[in-house]
């Protein structure tokens, strides 16, 4: 550990190598395990929101779908904050013209303008 | 003992140099000195050399497959070990071997070897192809092996979905080459981390240890000359465990270190 690594770590500012592994292998732990390949859970993360957000409008920024893996057990975890429901579901594929403030780089943003 | 009672335990890693070999030597002899008459068998017949880790590399003449050939009987290819006549090793093939044997080939010379054997120890190959399936089908129960390091666990937790998925249990982990001191300043996985998610039991831990090389230099394995190093210490205590018996975990923040580090470590805490 070099100087810079210690007092980076007094002062709270950087994870500790063994940390940053230990996240590094959960996730891709979890990829493996569930066999999915990327592409895949992407196309099924998209359809998710796409039918979520019929029904209620959710928080891009904040939501996720993601795969998470404890004891050898992975399970698929939706995280979709509900900003308010919908009167009126949505029909299949319209979309609603809230939430045009999403970066363009985020994929949740693009798999909407795809969907 | 029959068979049946003899325990068939494949050695395995998925990533290849992180000590399945070493720890298949060290733990066929120390359990040999405990007196269990034990068979390592190399199935790693491509590369292979645990002949080389026990000092046996001069005495091969068969292999399994003349054995199953019927070309000799398996008394004649069993290597038995010099010091330790309880420790006998038979290698699966050898390298020029063009054809592989099957995974009913290992079946069938691992029931030979166990009509007269405890523990048959089965070292396997790095990968998870062919000759790690050929391995795994000979072995009722698995010892994976690895280092806190990223690619090793990751290579660690698809053998242990085979082995899962084929019905091997049980599963127990070694954790190989621990550096205390990176785990003490949080630059190695620490122990929990591995078998948290791992998900095994942990049978062993070993300690990063010059004298693991030394003794590779002598074919002549750490455990042969008893426990005077912290490697020694640990594989003896794999092989007590594997046996049932309760042997404390070393911890890893309190071993190893002669006075020297001692005081180093209490300037550090004085320091910061
Ligand atoms: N605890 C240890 N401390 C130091 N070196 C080790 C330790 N365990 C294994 N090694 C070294 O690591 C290398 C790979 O070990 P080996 O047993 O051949 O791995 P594998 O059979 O998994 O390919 C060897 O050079 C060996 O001496
Ligand atoms: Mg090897």
């Amino acid at each position: 550990m070099t100087l810079r690594d210690l007092i980076n770590r007094l002062l709270g500012r950087q994870q500790t190598s063994a940390e940053t592994a230990k996240e590094r292998l959960q996730l891709v732990l979890a990829h493996d395990r569930s066999d999915l390949n990327p592409e895949l859970l992407m196309q099924m993360r998209r359809e998710i929101l796409e039918v979520v957000s019929r029904y209620v409008e959710i928080d891009m920024d904040e939501g996720d779908v993601s795969l998470e893996t404890e004891d050898r057990v992975t399970a698929l975890v939706a995280n979709l904050p509900i900003k308010r429901a919908r009167a009126v579901p949505l029909a299949k594929g319209e979309t609603s013209e809230s939430e045009e403030e999403a970066d363009p780089a985020d994929p949740v943003f693009r798999a909407k303008v795809s969907s | 003992m029959s068979a049946a009672s003899t325990r068939t335990i494949l050695i395995c890693s998925g990533k290849g140099g992180v000590g399945k070999t070493t720890l298949t030597a060290n733990l066929g002899i120390a359990l040999a000195k405990q007196g269990m008459r034990t068979a390592v068998l190399d199935a790693d017949f491509g590369l292979r050399n645990l002949d080389l880790l026990l000092g046996l590399e001069n005495r091969i003449v068969y292999t399994a497959q003349e054995v199953l050939a019927g070309t000799c009987r398996l008394e004649q290819a069993l290597v038995k070990h010099k010091q330790e006549p309880n420790l006998a090793l038979l290698p699966a093939g050898n390298p020029r071997m063009l054809e592989w044997l099957t995974p009913e080939d290992m079946q069938k010379i691992v029931a030979m070897v166990s009509a007269s054997y405890d523990y048959v120890l089965i070292d396997a190959p790095a990968g998870i192809e062919g000759g790690f399936k050929n391995a795994m089908a000979a072995a009722r129960e698995a010892i994976v092996v690895t280092t806190p390091e990223v690619s090793a666990v990751r290579d660690a937790d698809r053998v242990i979905g085979l082995l899962n998925s084929n019905g091997i249990q049980p599963i127990q982990l070694v954790l190989n080459r621990v550096r205390p001191k990176m785990m003490a300043n949080q630059e190695m996985l620490a122990v929990n981390d591995v078998t948290d998610i791992l998900a095994l039991p942990l049978l062993g831990l070993v300690l990063e240890d010059e004298q693991v090389i030394v003794s590779t230099n002598r074919g002549e394995p750490l455990t042969l000359h008893g426990t005077s190093s912290p490697a020694a210490r640990a594989y003896t205590n794999v092989a007590r465990r594997l046996r049932g018996e309760d042997v404390p975990l070393i911890d890893p923040a309190k071993e190893g270190r002669g006075l020297r580090a001692k005081l180093g470590r209490l300037m550090t805490k004085k320091l910061f």
